[in-house]
């Protein structure tokens, strides 16, 4: 874990803000100023694929380099695996995140 | 069973979105936990929910603040993965779009996955519905779910510092991402997407200031897009 005070007031505030006004223009566009007017394909194409490339480029380092100074540590990525695997094997979050958890209190106990 | 008052319509969404108070009660639990961890008051972890609503926007942020990314890769970055409340958004219009402005305004303010998947479900198998009872529906449907994000944001952000110090919480957010990403992964250009996210995002990982995340990103929603374009070409 990080030094607590590593985070900014003014930044934190300032992204609180940013995201909050973001987030709602993104939700807004459409009920509120576009319509029903079509946008292109290749756009609504590229659009249906942010959160599955986005999310998992962000999650890939951060399992990848778990361990001490980067490197590799295999419990991590052993219930990372399993995380994704039964994720989309039901399709059910919780499935998901409770076989996850349970793997990885699981190998930390083994290892020790 | 057919819709028939306003105020019926109302409750049906309260009733059919109980089952996500399972994961939006756990998500923002885990998030005011681990904001709390990672030095934000209850005051900001609050403040935080009920501006932005959005899980994964609010992890992928959290993550980046905790990296020291400059603000504009975290903004990026947060907004790039909550883009999807766009498409919800025009695929509501068409049903919503004649409501005055400032409940439009509200109803897109709420717009989260639960409250888009099930009124566009109702909304299509229920073409006989009034502009009321749509609303209605849409309001019941964010109701609960709201109260329990809210509660149980503050749940984990008192609950935050008091944790013992020995639990992994360093891997609660990846366990987290995955599973809120998987189940999104349906067709082979989703898991296309994703498996070119990650390889880049492991390439790409020493490019200062975040970059390598919008790198990876892209090249993997590219790589979905194309997938997709392919596999459409030999179907016809």
């Amino acid at each position: 874990m990080m030094d607590p005070s590593a985070i900014d007031k003014g930044t934190l505030w300032f992204i609180i803000f940013g995201l909050g006004m973001g987030s709602f223009l993104l939700r807004f566009t459409f009920l509120g100023f576009v319509g029903d007017r079509p946008l292109p394909a290749w756009l609504l194409r590229h659009l249906r694929y942010t959160a599955v490339a986005i999310l998992p480029a962000l999650v890939g380092p951060l399992v990848v380099f778990s361990g001490e100074g980067g490197s590799t540590d295999p419990t991590r990525l052993i219930a990372a695996a399993v995380t994704a695997t039964v994720g989309v094997w039901t399709k059910n979050v919780l499935a998901a995140i409770g076989s996850g958890t349970a793997t990885l209190f699981a190998l930390l106990y083994l290892v020790g | 069973m057919p819709t028939t008052t306003t105020k019926s319509a109302f409750w049906a969404g309260i009733r059919d979105s109980a089952p996500f108070i399972f994961v939006a009660g756990p998500f923002a639990m885990l998030f005011g936990v681990l904001a709390t961890e990672a030095g934000l008051s209850i005051f900001e972890v609050m403040s935080f929910s009920l501006v932005v609503i959005a899980g994964a926007a609010q992890f992928t942020a959290l993550q980046l603040m905790r990296e020291e990314a400059p603000t504009v890769i975290v903004l990026i970055s947060a907004l790039a993965v909550n883009l999807r409340v766009a498409m919800y958004s025009a695929a509501l219009t068409p049903y919503l779009g004649r409501a005055p402005l400032w409940k439009r305004a509200i109803a897109a303010y709420l717009l989260v996955d639960q409250s888009y998947a099930l009124s566009h479900a109702k909304f299509e198998s229920e073409p006989a519905l009034t502009l009321q009872q749509r609303l209605a529906y849409y309001f019941g449907t964010c109701a609960l779910v709201m109260v329990i994000w809210f509660g149980c944001s503050y749940l984990g952000a008192a609950l935050g510092t008091s944790l013992p110090q020995d639990l992994p919480l360093d891997f609660a957010l990846p366990i987290a991402f995955l599973s809120m990403v998987a189940p999104m992964l349906r067709t082979l250009p989703h898991l296309i997407a994703a498996a070119v996210a990650i390889v880049v995002s492991l390439i790409a990982v020493n490019i200062p200031y975040s970059l390598g995340l919008i790198v990876a990103g892209l090249a993997g929603m590219m790589a979905g897009a194309q997938a997709e374009l392919v596999m459409q070409r030999r179907q016809t």
